[in-house]
């Protein structure tokens, strides 16, 4: 019960996660800084803008629907952090396992979304029910090749749980070079999971002002924007966990060490998508997620059922 | 909000694609503007009525902050229209001088349109970019002028401060690198596929309705309306340089976006041509305080299109009447026919794309009830009234602060 507890709260829980995730911001933030000719922020920045806005007044609107506005942030989070139980990190086994855990993580990183849009929908602005809606359009957009294109190194390790992905490409680490397809669909789907450019319309600034987050403010908008950064954290360790199986098997510190890096250079990739592009219009996503994404996808999974049959796996 | 089946959402008149407050509704179908109605007012700071409690040489100074980047713009049309009236003959260089000043002001605005476009459509970068490099045009015109923005380099008769030989190798120096980078900027603009998916196509303006709406400047040029004061009514020293005007028949926001750009590549070598034939004399020829009796209308091509100013003298040192027509007045009848059928997320690039300068164009308050849309007129009074009853409606009173208000401005 103690260490349940302990893994958790604190480590790879809530306290390493939310730690990793505003360093990780951190991160992006100076490196988008760096890539745009500015000077970018001191190291601190995303702890201290996270304590700041928590010390802010909530303000509630007369006309949300209370209980919803109040509780979707925390769910936010509690999903994302939820995840990372069931991603091997420091070695091929993760803290929890069992047979088809890849998609409950799939599953868990889905409700940030969800709470997006219940929680703009329930805040009955004009900007906000657009965010909603855009950010649940888009959903349905980058869903299916996210799924698939996770999915398809699974059909090759045959098996649904992402620690026997992991052991089965520690054992075969060529292998994994057959995903490489993969890796790049889900690096997209990720960036329009997270809402960032080219994908951000559902908070498009100079559109509908925040979106979905128009009408929060002080501990809630905190707690939002901390669920999106432990969510972009976890979407960095899925994608290293599936796509970048290597080096698991040198002991746990070593691996740990590995994963740091592995972790940080998804998120660099992130953020280097973020500073070359410009925003694109929702119907040229929906067009691009689903004309040209998800057949790639489905191509790589086509390439694994195929390497499947001629490996004899 | 709701409107039957459709959702009717305000930008403005604060929002934060907005720079300035002015306010549009736009009737929603899903993301599909069916209509965009525009509304102006929020800025009115009473100028044109100012002029005439002020001297010229006042006014110089208070026309000249009309708009913040298209300073030098308003004060040599301003300055042109008095001269004309009085009929005083400019200086050959006083003339260069000015037209010099006028093109760095139309790259540093040009540059910095750029820069708000690629906000606009989430392309931060661009605009980080493009305002770095604009810096080099702010210090040169920091150092010719002493002044950032509101230069003050005008004056009746002339100008007021001389180029030297340094300045004239720094601004060689300076339109050398700037001209080296716009290069690259038009590399990305027909390079950079996210760009161009969300700048082709969109806000589109036919040659006929750029016609009929009568719209100027870059946002006419890019309907293939080749219309130019420079070309068409030359002032200053337009009339003796080589120079030629940009158009584009794409007739949308990309179309603006490279008309803009084919601009600053001309002003660089129009820099060039007047640096290099600088001629020598006086800077400024002396000028009467008071300007006698007539009236002139004058036009000027500012970075946004066809700027005018009418002036009537009469005979005293402050002018009988001010007139000023800033060029966005003239685009934004061009605005609500862009946005119709446009999508929403379009919205903010469409009306960045004419340049808009909200508070150069507001001539007028207007209040209307929201719900009725009936104009109608309300003492300081009622108003007054209104906003305490409005607050104490919604449990905030203000009688006790209003009555210490009260006893203070007696005072």
């Amino acid at each position: 019960m103690a260490l349940s507890l302990f893994y958790m709260l604190v480590f790879p829980g809530f306290l390493f996660l939310v730690v990793f995730a505003l360093s990780a911001e951190y991160v992006d933030r100076k490196l988008c800084a760096k890539l745009q000719n500015r000077v970018g922020p001191p190291w601190y920045q995303p702890f201290a803008d996270f304590i700041k806005l928590a010390a802010k007044e909530d303000v509630v609107p007369m006309l949300v629907d209370r209980t919803m506005f109040r509780y979707t942030p925390i769910v936010a989070l509690a999903a994302s952090i939820t995840s990372v139980l069931y991603i091997p990190i420091w070695g091929p086994d993760a803290l929890f396992k069992f047979n088809g855990d890849v998609i409950v993580v799939l599953y868990l990183l889905t409700i940030p979304t969800l709470t997006f849009f219940l929680g703009g929908w329930y805040s009955r602005s004009v900007f906000s029910m657009l965010g909603a809606v855009r950010s649940i359009m888009q959903l349905f957009a980058y869903e299916i090749p996210l799924y698939l294109s996770i999915l398809a190194p699974a059909l090759l390790a045959n098996t649904w749980s992402l620690s026997g992905m992991a052991r089965f490409y520690s054992l075969h680490p060529l292998y994994a070079l057959l995903n490489v397809i993969g890796l790049g669909v889900s690096l997209v789907a990720l960036l329009g999971k997270l809402e960032r450019v080219p994908f951000d319309t559902p908070e498009a600034e100079t559109e509908i002002v925040a979106g979905c987050f128009t009408e929060y403010s002080g501990r809630l908008l905190a707690l939002f924007r901390l669920a999106i950064s432990v969510e972009m954290v976890v979407g960095a360790t899925l994608l290293a966990a599936v796509f970048l199986p290597f080096g698991l098997e040198l002991g746990a510190p070593a691996a740990f060490g590995l994963y740091l890096v592995k972790a940080l250079a998804v998120i660099c990739l992130l953020t280097l998508f973020r500073t070359v592009f410009a925003r694109l219009r929702i119907d040229q996503m929906l067009r691009f997620c689903a004309g040209v994404v998800a057949p790639i996808a489905f191509g790589q999974v086509l390439i694994d059922l195929v390497a499947k049959r001629m490996l004899a796996l | 909000m709701h409107d039957g089946e459709n959702i009717r959402i305000p930008i403005g008149p604060q929002h934060p694609a907005l720079k300035e407050p002015t306010s549009f509704s736009l009737a929603l179908e899903g993301e599909r503007i069916l209509q965009a109605g525009v509304r102006l007012g929020y800025n009115h700071r009473g100028i044109e009525k100012a002029c005439e409690e002020r001297t010229y040489i006042q006014d110089l100074y208070l026309v000249e902050r009309i708009c913040g980047i298209c300073s030098h713009s308003h004060a040599t049309c301003f300055c042109m229209a008095v001269e004309e009236i009085a009929g005083t003959e400019l200086p050959k260089r006083a003339a260069y001088i000015r037209t010099l000043v006028a093109e760095l002001e139309r790259v540093h605005s040009h540059l910095l349109w750029l820069g708000v476009a690629g906000h606009e459509i989430g392309f931060d970068t661009l605009l980080m970019y493009t305002w770095r490099d604009r810096e080099t045009v702010m210090d040169l015109l920091a150092a010719l002028t002493g002044n950032r923005v509101n230069y003050g380099i005008n004056t009746f008769g002339g100008v007021r401060r001389d180029v030297s030989p340094e300045q004239k190798a720094a601004l060689l120096k300076g339109m050398d690198l700037l001209e080296e980078r716009t290069k690259y900027y038009i590399s990305v603009a027909s390079e950079e596929p996210t760009l161009i998916e969300r700048l082709s196509g969109v806000g589109t303006l036919s040659h006929a309705d750029a016609v009929r709406v009568g719209a100027v400047g870059p946002t006419a040029r890019a309907s293939d309306v080749k219309r130019d004061t420079r070309k068409d009514d030359p002032y200053a020293a337009y009339g003796e340089m080589p120079f030629s005007v940009i158009t584009s028949d794409h007739c949308d926001v990309y179309g603006r976006t490279l008309v803009r750009v084919g601009e600053l590549m001309e002003s660089y070598n129009m820099i060039r041509w007047l640096v290099n034939n600088l001629p020598e004399g006086p800077i400024a020829v002396k000028f009467p305080r008071r300007v006698p009796a007539g009236e002139c209308f004058m036009r000027y091509e500012a970075p946004r299109g066809e700027d005018v100013h009418y002036v009537r003298a009469n005979g005293t040192d402050k002018p009988e009447r001010v007139k000023v027509r800033a060029p966005t007045l003239a685009n934004v009848q061009a605005v609500a026919h862009m946005l119709k059928d446009g999508y929403l997320a379009d919205m903010p690039i469409v009306v960045a794309a004419i340049d808009p300068c909200f508070s150069c164009t507001d001539r007028l308050i207007a209040m209307a009830d929201p719900h009725s849309l009936q104009p109608g007129v309300l003492t300081w009074e009622q108003v007054r009234q209104h906003g305490i009853e409005w607050y104490r409606r919604r449990g905030v009173d203000f009688t006790r602060l209003n009555r210490t208000f009260k006893c203070g401005e007696g005072g």
